[in-house]
């Protein structure tokens, strides 16, 4: 086996150094129920693992602004557990709560699941259509991006050598609002999205739609936002015949690839029913909030 | 270069070596002699591998050796007092809810994990949170019964 390091650097500042020092062999290390069975499989080679999880602030949740400041290396179960920010982001926690199992559960975080990079990943939709931001750290300083610009493509993120997400952030909450996600998979647990579906809204105190946002997962190499489709939630209330036009736009925007685990007809055909099922749970957990 | 790891495993200062690759399942197993946490799939599908981190259930193959620095892990091998076995043990040997054994201690550990959080579980909710553990021999059913039979003595146990 080739020589591999292992390093829990106590700053983001020395991470950085460590991960530009490694180059292209170098990988940081969240919960690791990614990259450790990459490396098992012998898919991946690294030379350096810099282990996040030692960095103040890469582990745990704290409220700021109005928002939350969730630490890369969060895990699913501790985003479960956080009773404030389940009320305010029930689509994000209910998202990321659906990667794999309890044991799963106890260390994979949101960060990894964004920089895996899978068009699968269950928690990028929600987060994407929660508007989040990622705090990238890198040997020249840090930058807030928008979480859907991490992904480029499947196993690949914009990135740059040295640098990696700190935390991640989620804007402050409106009155009236919540999100939701709901994926298809053959099974009822331990399986990967075939579709997995989005929505975040935001309501007038009449019930009226005056904000929403719908990101589609599994059906493109990133995740889709589906910006026509969410245009036509606005101004209603999510009544019968919103909701078959909202099926319709957001069929239109799928480019789902044919696999063993559905073809691409089924993919579009499932992305309707979904968004139409979780837009009628958003819509009704933003309503009780009226 | 070789790590040097301590940690707290079932309640003792543990030392060791560690290669960077090696995971916590391996150290447990190779370097520290515990070798009740099974390998099964070495990929976080089967659950046999089953530990507790700092009251986190985890798999052991999907965490590294290094990664243990400091914190406190709990295995099968702490579960059982002495010769005197947890509920959770006997439970499973009253159903009958191992046949070849393999898949018993992430079980036990497991469900040990869901009991001491939920002291109550329905029945759906130990099946979820039993979903990450594979068996392939006895059908789950009497796994289930039996845990929820340890929790209902346990319950007992408590009030009197
Ligand atoms: C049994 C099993 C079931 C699973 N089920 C699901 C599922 O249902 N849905 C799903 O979406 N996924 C699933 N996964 C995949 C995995 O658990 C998730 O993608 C998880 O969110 C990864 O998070 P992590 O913290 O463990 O990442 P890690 O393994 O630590 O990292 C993943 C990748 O991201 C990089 N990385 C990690 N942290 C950072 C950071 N802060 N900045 C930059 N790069 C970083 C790593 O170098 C690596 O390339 C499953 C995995 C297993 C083993
Ligand atoms: S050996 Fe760890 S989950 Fe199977
Ligand atoms: S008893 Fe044989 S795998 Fe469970």
């Amino acid at each position: 086996m080739s020589q591999l390091d292992y390093l829990a650097p106590a700053s983001a500042e020395d991470a950085a150094k460590a991960l530009a020092a490694g180059g292209d062999t170098a990988r940081p290390l969240s919960g690791g129920t990614d990259l450790l069975v990459q490396l098992r499989a012998g898919r991946l080679k690294p030379g350096l693992i810099v282990d996040l999880k030692k960095i103040p602030g890469a582990i745990g949740i704290r409220e700021e602004a109005g928002g939350f400041v969730i630490g890369a290396a969060t895990s699913g179960a501790a985003l479960g557990e956080h009773a404030p920010l389940v009320r305010a982001w029930p689509g994000v926690v209910e998202a990321t709560n659906l990667i794999g199992s309890t044991q799963i559960q106890g260390r994979a975080s949101m960060a990894g699941n964004i920089c895996n990079a899978s068009p699968a990943a269950d928690s990028v939709p929600a987060l994407v259509a929660a508007r989040a931001t990622c705090v990238v750290v890198g040997p020249t300083g840090r930058r807030t991006v928008p979480v859907e610009e991490i992904p480029v493509g499947p196993g690949r993120t914009s990135l740059a050598p040295g640098e990696f997400v700190l935390e991640i952030r989620l804007p402050p909450r409106g009155f009236h609002a919540a999100d939701a996600y709901l994926r298809s998979i053959p099974r009822t647990e331990m399986d990967i999205a075939v579709v997995g579906v989005a929505v975040n809204l935001t309501l007038g105190v009449d019930g009226v739609i005056t904000d929403a946002r719908i990101a589609l997962g599994a059906v493109g190499p990133t995740v889709i936002v589906a910006r026509e489709a969410a245009a036509v939630l606005v101004g209603t209330r999510a009544e019968d015949d919103v909701l078959a036009r909202l099926d319709e736009a957001a069929r239109a925007v799928c480019r789902p690839i044919s696999d063993k685990r559905g073809t691409a007809e089924f993919r579009t055909k499932i992305t309707g029913v979904l968004a139409r099922r979780v837009a009628t749970i958003a819509y009704a957990r933003a309503k009780e909030r009226i | 270069m070789k790590q040097h790891v301590t940690a707290t495993v079932n309640g003792d200062p543990v030392e060791f070596l560690s290669d960077p690759g090696m995971t916590l399942l391996d150290a447990l197993r190779d370097e520290l002699g515990l070798t009740g946490s099974k390998e099964g799939c070495g990929s976080g599908d089967c659950g046999a591998c089953s530990v507790v981190v700092d009251g986190r259930l985890v798999c052991s193959c999907l965490m590294l050796a290094a990664e243990a620095e400091g914190h406190r892990i709990e295995t099968i091998e702490g579960m059982a007092e002495g010769s005197v076995l947890h509920p959770l043990q006997r439970k499973f040997i009253e159903h009958a809810a191992l046949q070849c054994g393999f898949c018993t201690p992430g079980l036990l550990v497991a469900a040990k994990a869901l009991l001491d959080s939920n002291p109550d579980p329905s029945e759906t909710e130990v099946r979820y949170w039993l979903a990450g553990n594979l068996c392939r021999c006895t059908g789950y059913d009497k796994v289930i019964r039996a845990v929820m039979d340890a929790g209902a003595e346990m319950r007992q146990a408590r009030v009197a």
